[in-house]
């Protein structure tokens, strides 16, 4: 093995790849979240649908799509050489355990929390990225103007699987999760690169607790913002007593 | 016997001892009771009362490790009720005092919990993977010669007390018991440090990183996830500061240094 590939296969090593991955899908996550943002839109989708359509189809953003495949891939590759080997380590178990009195809950399940986004992912992807990328199923805008007629309509997609109780409640879980997975793996990337200081370790903690709850509720609001306020197409209506019915359908 | 307190009542206790014949026997927990235990006793002393007990009736004592007895040597390294050291902060197992405990309480005591740590018998555990990470590297070059000028290398205070604070750690273990994961990360962190902080350190600054990180993995320890239960628990106060210095030390050196193997 060269020095390079010994280093990165070294207990630090592989942590070293976790946190730089793991900082790189936080950039991620906040160019998403802007993005989706238009989905609030009220213009039945144009904005979302133009904006989705160059993000679809521009080279650059194609190209850096495959940055993102490696980060995700590398991220989640080496969660489960880490867990592997930590798991290893311990050997027998303890009788009895207080973990819980001498650190955070979040912090010692990123595993865990991690594979309901993993699961979360999957299904994310497959009904929106392959749908509009490969599957080509998806509805087309229409319309007058003849340049947008030919867009996917992903909008109505979004909007459509937002109307189904189960599918907003993998979103809401899904996004709970990711808020405690950032709680912890924030501050923890930071500290993995060896940037720990004692003046800026309360804003890198701090900023890392405001960014895990704005960027969970903010992803957290479109599904529930269009199961609770709007129909299938987007538009607002009073929705509470059908609500209560599906509510009252799911038990 | 309550001790020079006379407010002091005595206890009496249920244990929870894990019992292992040696390294390759299997090992169970065996339920214990001691009486009469008085609060002023270390937690140590306690178990020296259910060893005399256990010889009395012919049994084989239970075996842990122990020397200094003041909290400085590192040999003690009990898991008490599920904690490093038991449930008292910045406190080793030999200055627990059973007066944090009451009347009646049941307590569970367990070796340390790694691979890189085989049970040598009962609580006593072979912790010889830090001596030999101790041996990579955690050493310092002198030269021989006439004895140098003690003013000679100036070494500002700040920077002599964050050094002494990593050289505090006493190498009990008590990191790689109370982490998730046995990582040793703390420990050798501490270590590392102490010796790149000081300039008398800085001949082997490069070397000495790569090696003991390389001699921890080989030692079967985890990798850190910054949880932090190892500072909490450690009975000196080494604190995480010291494994970000051992991460910028170790990504330094791996990409500056010399060494291409």
């Amino acid at each position: 093995m060269s020095w390079i590939t010994k280093t990165l296969t070294s207990s630090i090593g592989r942590k070293l790849i976790m946190s730089v991955t793991g900082l790189f899908l936080c950039t991620f996550l906040v160019v998403h979240l802007v993005g989706n943002l238009q989905l609030f839109k009220h213009d039945g989708g144009a904005a979302f649908n133009a904006y989705s359509h160059f993000m679809g189809t521009n080279p650059i953003i194609r190209t850096i799509e495959w940055g993102l495949v490696l980060g995700f891939g590398f991220h989640i590759y080496e969660a489960f050489a880490l867990t592997r080997r930590n798991k290893a380590a311990r050997g027998q178990g303890y009788a009895q355990w207080k973990a819980e009195q001498n650190s955070e809950w979040t912090s010692r399940n990123m595993g865990i929390l991690g594979t309901i986004i993993l699961i979360f992912l999957i299904v994310h992807l497959y009904n929106f990225f392959w749908r509009a990328r490969f599957a080509g199923d998806l509805p087309k805008m229409g319309g007058a103007d003849v340049e947008t007629a030919d867009y996917d309509n992903l909008y109505l997609a979004v909007v459509s699987s937002f109307q189904l109780w189960w599918y907003v409640l993998l979103y809401v879980a899904a996004q709970i999760s990711l808020g405690y997975h950032l709680w912890h793996g924030f501050r923890s990337g930071f500290q993995t690169l060896g940037l720990n200081h004692r003046k800026y370790i309360p804003v890198i903690k701090y900023a890392g607790y405001v960014f895990s709850v704005v960027v969970a509720a903010g992803f957290a609001s479109m599904p529930l913002y269009f199961f609770l306020f709007t129909n299938e197409r987007g538009e607002v209506v009073s929705n509470a007593s059908s609500l209560l019915q599906s509510v009252a359908s799911a038990f | 016997m309550a001790g020079s307190n006379p407010n002091a009542k005595p206890m009496n206790l249920t244990l929870n001892v894990w019992r292992q014949a040696g390294r390759h026997a299997e090992g169970k927990i065996v339920e214990y009771k001691v009486k009469d235990i008085s609060p002023e006793m270390s937690f140590l002393e306690m178990l020296d009362v259910l060893n005399e007990d256990l010889l009395h009736a012919g049994q084989d004592p239970v075996a842990f490790d122990h020397d200094c007895r003041e909290g400085i040597c590192g040999s003690c390294d009990l898991f008490i009720n599920g904690r490093s050291h038991g449930p008292e902060k910045g406190t080793t197992t030999c200055q627990l005092h059973m007066r944090k405990f009451s009347d009646g309480d049941t307590i569970t005591i367990e070796p340390w919990r790694a691979n890189a740590f085989p049970v040598n018998k009962d609580l006593s555990v072979d912790r010889s993977a830090f001596d030999r990470i101790i041996q990579a590297g955690g050493y310092v070059s002198v030269n021989t010669g006439g004895v140098p000028d003690g003013n000679d290398i100036t070494i500002p205070k700040e920077i002599a007390d964050r050094a002494f604070e990593a050289a505090t750690c006493i190498g009990c273990g008590a990191c790689v018991a109370a982490c998730k994961n046995a990582s040793a990360m703390l420990f050798v962190s501490a270590k590392v440090s102490q010796l790149a902080l000081l300039p008398q350190g800085h001949a082997e600054r490069k070397t000495r990183v790569e090696n003991m990180v390389a001699q921890m993995d080989k030692e079967g320890f985890g990798a850190c996830s910054n949880i932090g239960s190892c500072a909490a628990e450690c009975p000196v106060g080494i604190s995480l500061e010291n494994i970000a210095m051992l991460n910028r030390e170790f990504l330094v050196a791996k990409a500056t240094s010399n060494n291409l193997a």
